[in-house]
């Protein structure tokens, strides 16, 4: 037992390096750059298949061919870094920080149809690491001695960042930088260069992590996401910004999971989630976190959310009509793109109550999607419950999950709270991913079909419809009732809001619940549409799908989300269409649109439309 | 002979809400000026437009004859312009050395050139606490700290933002003295204050600012006896 123990020790340590490595890349942007990089998962991909091809050609046998092949790998993972931050980022960082977390989102796409393109589906495995083929006996076990190396990389990394960061000038101002980086600038230090230098160190560094993971296990194209979601966890229990603090966590979290696959292989990441949640409680800034992050404008936050005007409830209506009319008109096939488009509409509309009013980010909105989904599959299969019955325990479920997770969510706020959301959603995914049993694992649920009176196209198509715009009215209604403006109030100014007698943590607490169950009626609606369900459905890029539809139509409208939503999953198709590398195009898009409206459609008109008024009123007045 | 800064029909914004409306003035080479004005008259927004941290002003800065609007903090840094802000802002983190650090430019000919050891000269208090964090410090330290750090980027010219906002009187009078010994070792110095009794007994030159507009401009001597202007502009 006792060499057991032992043994899964040094299994989470040695694979607590590759996560601290990534980790403390993403931890020391963020805090210089106030950007969270979504892209570090893909860093850490790029770092193992260029670590392979090097490997392979200098030759894996030879120690120089090894090592030198790790070493190039960081540097030209470095240099991709460098080419990220100059070609994009650089020209994003005075947009909202949803904005840059999405530009960072476009470029995981990109990089995962590169990678695909480069090296080609398959997994890669690499060579042994020359010097390190051997065991190591330890308590009568073996124990391989590559292992024991990975474990001393990370304290040994984590001392000469120390060093670097208290020994050398670039280091001071990289710390004084991540405290006040305008006073920095004012004291004459470039940014540009910092920022840029940083950028490349944080890239090296999860290059480093996935470069060293050649000889561990194989390279494939779903690194990334399950790395960056993992730092994710590993950067909000250390403390974003901490270096140290994210050390400690990913050791905490390496060793749960060696010990999770022991004890409960099938739960191993809800383990985490309870680690996590636990941590939390005690200390909402993580381990060694501070809380003094510095508060960021939303990006609706300078306009006002109105109720829309005459001209605005017109096109509604006609709209509205149009929608009632199409199946009279259109084939089947549109029927169904339709239907999906309406039941996209009310996970957008579900979001923007978060991100309009409530000025929540959240990252992971798709978990409340897909438990919806998955309650009313899981109603179907193990209850034989009836759609009718299965569609109320959607939001049943979905309602549930989000006022348990928004519990600890609403307790933080910014990038903070974004990377939570995430992180449950992850859970939530990987819970049906893992969980086999119960809910099929990959395979997913299927046959989850409706009543037979809803059956035909056109009428469960208009059931979505009905539900939709119940919904959505709902949701309005929400809005500009007392309740939304009290959270709004809560958004625009925490502390006056306090002030006057509001409790901005619970009112936020009901928003994150009432969008999950908004979230939940669409998932259960799509579950019935598709008749199967997928752990897809609650994975990152669904949660991306969201953020995108709502962003491209607006958080300053209702009606946004819901044009947004239209538009987008409009677009995608026909992408999906073109190419089989549609997730590089949507990538691209994603960039391009952040990068030339860094204030998003709406509000970049809205802008100069304000800036052109007082540039009115004040030749008015001269 | 030009002047060291000049500004003139200077606009600058806050988001949609406009705080300068075209502001003009200047300072000479070794002068010290102070900026007046009550709270919210847009003292401290004349300062960080100077210094390039109030995004896209209208109008026209120069400093050294050249021109100075719409470029970015560090290169108005660098051409010679410290700025000290009203918050202090010293990094609470980094060590008295460290913060110190950070400040540090290579020297220029045509202004003094600081090192660690001149400054602890000049403060001898920073010099007793190098090791420490300036987060662990008093209000009227960080000041001090400050003011020394933005000193290591050897400026010609000074922005001082309220120095003696919430100190104590006996501090207030060392930071008179600090200010004198710089303009004796020729750096101009333009200095934003409340406080007439302070702001009398160093400035050369009272410029008073009131909406966004500069409303007087003379020497400190005229303030002294203009007194419909004090109690125009500047009595609470």
């Amino acid at each position: 037992m006792l060499d057991l123990v032992l043994t899964q020790t040094l299994n989470g340590l040695a694979s607590a390096s590759s996560l601290f490595l990534v980790a403390c890349g993403l931890s020391i942007i963020f805090g210089v750059t106030r950007i969270v990089n979504f892209a570090h998962g893909s860093l850490y991909m790029l770092g193992g298949y260029l670590a392979f091809t090097l490997v392979t050609w200098l030759g894996p046998a030879d120690p120089l061919g090894f090592w030198g092949g790790v070493v190039l790998a960081v540097l030209l993972t470095g240099l991709a870094g460098v080419l990220i931050e100059v070609l994009i980022l650089r020209r994003i960082y005075q947009a909202p920080e949803l904005f840059q977390l999405l530009a960072t989102f476009g470029v995981v796409l990109m990089l995962q149809d590169i990678a695909l393109a480069t090296w080609g589906p398959e997994d890669k495995l690499g060579p042994r690491a020359p010097g390190f083929r051997s065991f190591v006996i330890l308590f009568d076990n073996r124990f391989p001695s590559y292992e024991l190396f990975l474990i001393a990389v990370g304290p040994v990394v984590l001392g000469l960042i120390w060093l670097l960061f208290h020994r050398t000038r670039w280091g001071v101002l990289i710390r004084a930088a991540t405290q006040d980086r305008e006073m920095v600038s004012a004291l004459g230090v470039n940014q540009r260069l910092l920022f840029t230098s940083v950028f490349a160190f944080g890239a090296a560094l999860a290059g480093l992590g996935g470069a060293l993971q050649l000889p561990r296990e194989a390279i494939n194209l779903h690194m990334d996401l399950s790395m960056i979601a993992e730092a994710f966890v590993v950067v909000v229990v250390g403390g974003l910004g901490s270096v140290t603090g994210a050390y400690l966590a990913a050791v905490l979290i390496g060793v749960l999971h060696a010990f999770g696959i022991l004890i409960l292989p099938k739960i191993t990441l809800v383990l985490v989630f309870l680690v996590m949640a636990a941590v939390l409680i005690v200390r909402p800034h993580g381990l060694l976190g501070k809380a003094s992050v510095e508060p960021r404008g939303h990006a609706g936050q300078l306009f006002l959310l109105r109720p829309a005007d005459r001209a605005a409830k017109l096109f509604g209506a006609v709209a509205l009509g149009l929608l009632a009319l199409a199946p009279l008109v259109v084939p089947d096939h549109v029927i169904l793109t339709l239907t999906d488009l309406v039941i996209f509409a009310v996970f957008a509309a579900s979001l923007h109550l978060l991100m309009g009013p409530g000025g929540i980010t959240s990252f992971g909105h798709a978990a409340y999607f897909g438990l919806g989904a998955y309650g009313a599959a899981l109603a179907v299969k193990w209850l034989g419950s009836p759609m009718e019955e299965a569609l109320m325990l959607a939001p049943l479920m979905a309602g549930i999950a989000g006022a348990i997770f928004g519990w600890f969510c609403v307790r933080l706020s910014g990038v903070y709270l974004a990377m939570l959301t995430l992180a449950f959603a992850q859970i939530a995914w990987a819970t049906a991913f893992q969980w086999v049993d119960l809910t099929g694992g990959d395979n997913g649920i299927l046959g989850v079909w409706p009543s037979a009176w809803a059956v035909p196209k056109t009428v469960f198509y208009y059931l979505a419809l009905a539900i939709a715009v119940l919904v959505i009215v709902a949701l309005r209604v929400i809005i500009f009732a007392p309740f939304g403006y009290a959270l709004r109030a809560g958004r625009d100014s925490p502390l006056r809001a306090e002030a006057i007698g509001l409790d901005v943590g619970r009112l936020q607490w009901a928003a994150f619940t009432i969008a999950a169950v908004a979230a939940g009626i669409a998932g259960g609606l799509f579950a019935f549409s598709k008749g199967s369900v997928f752990p897809t459905y609650m994975a990152i890029p669904r949660s991306v799908d969201a953020l995108l539809m709502v962003l491209l139509g607006g958080v300053q409208t209702v009606a946004g989300p819901v044009v947004g939503a239209f538009a987008y999953m409009g677009l995608n198709e026909q992408l999906a269409k073109m190419t089989a590398y549609w997730r590089f195009g949507l990538g691209l898009s994603i960039v391009l649109l952040v990068v030339l409206f860094p204030r998003g459609l709406v509000g970049t008109w809205l802008y100069w439309r304000a800036r052109r008024e007082s540039a009115a009123q004040a030749t008015a007045v001269a | 002979m030009t002047a060291l800064l000049e500004l003139s029909g200077v606009e600058a914004w806050y988001g949609r809400a406009k705080i300068l409306h075209g502001v003009g003035f200047s300072v000479g080479h070794g002068e010290v000026v102070a900026l007046m004005g009550r709270n919210g008259a847009g003292k401290s927004t004349t300062m960080k437009t100077v210094m390039g941290l109030v995004p896209e002003p209208q109008g026209s800065i120069r400093f050294e004859g050249k021109e100075i609007a719409g470029r970015e903090p560090f290169q108005i840094a660098r051409l010679g312009i410290g700025y000290v802000p009203e918050d202090r802002r010293v990094f609470s983190e980094l060590t008295v050395m460290d913060n110190l650090e950070v400040g540090r430019q290579p020297p220029r000919d045509s202004a003094p050139h600081w090192t660690p050891e001149r400054l602890f000269d000049l403060f001898p208090n920073l010099g007793r606490m190098r090791d420490r964090p300036g987060g662990a410090m008093s209000g009227g330290e960080q000041q001090m700290l400050t003011i020394a750090r933005t000193l290591m980027g050897n400026p010609r010219l000074l922005l001082l933002d309220e120095p003696s906002e919430g100190l104590a009187p006996v501090i207030i009078e060392a930071m008179a003295e600090t200010i004198r010994v710089l303009k004796g070792e020729g750096l101009s110095v333009l200095l934003s204050e409340q406080n007439l009794h302070f702001a009398g007994s160093i400035a050369d030159r009272a410029v008073i600012i009131e909406k966004g507009l500069i409303r007087f401009d003379d020497t400190m001597a005229a303030l002294k006896a203009d007194e419909a202007a004090r109690s125009q502009y500047l009595a609470v």
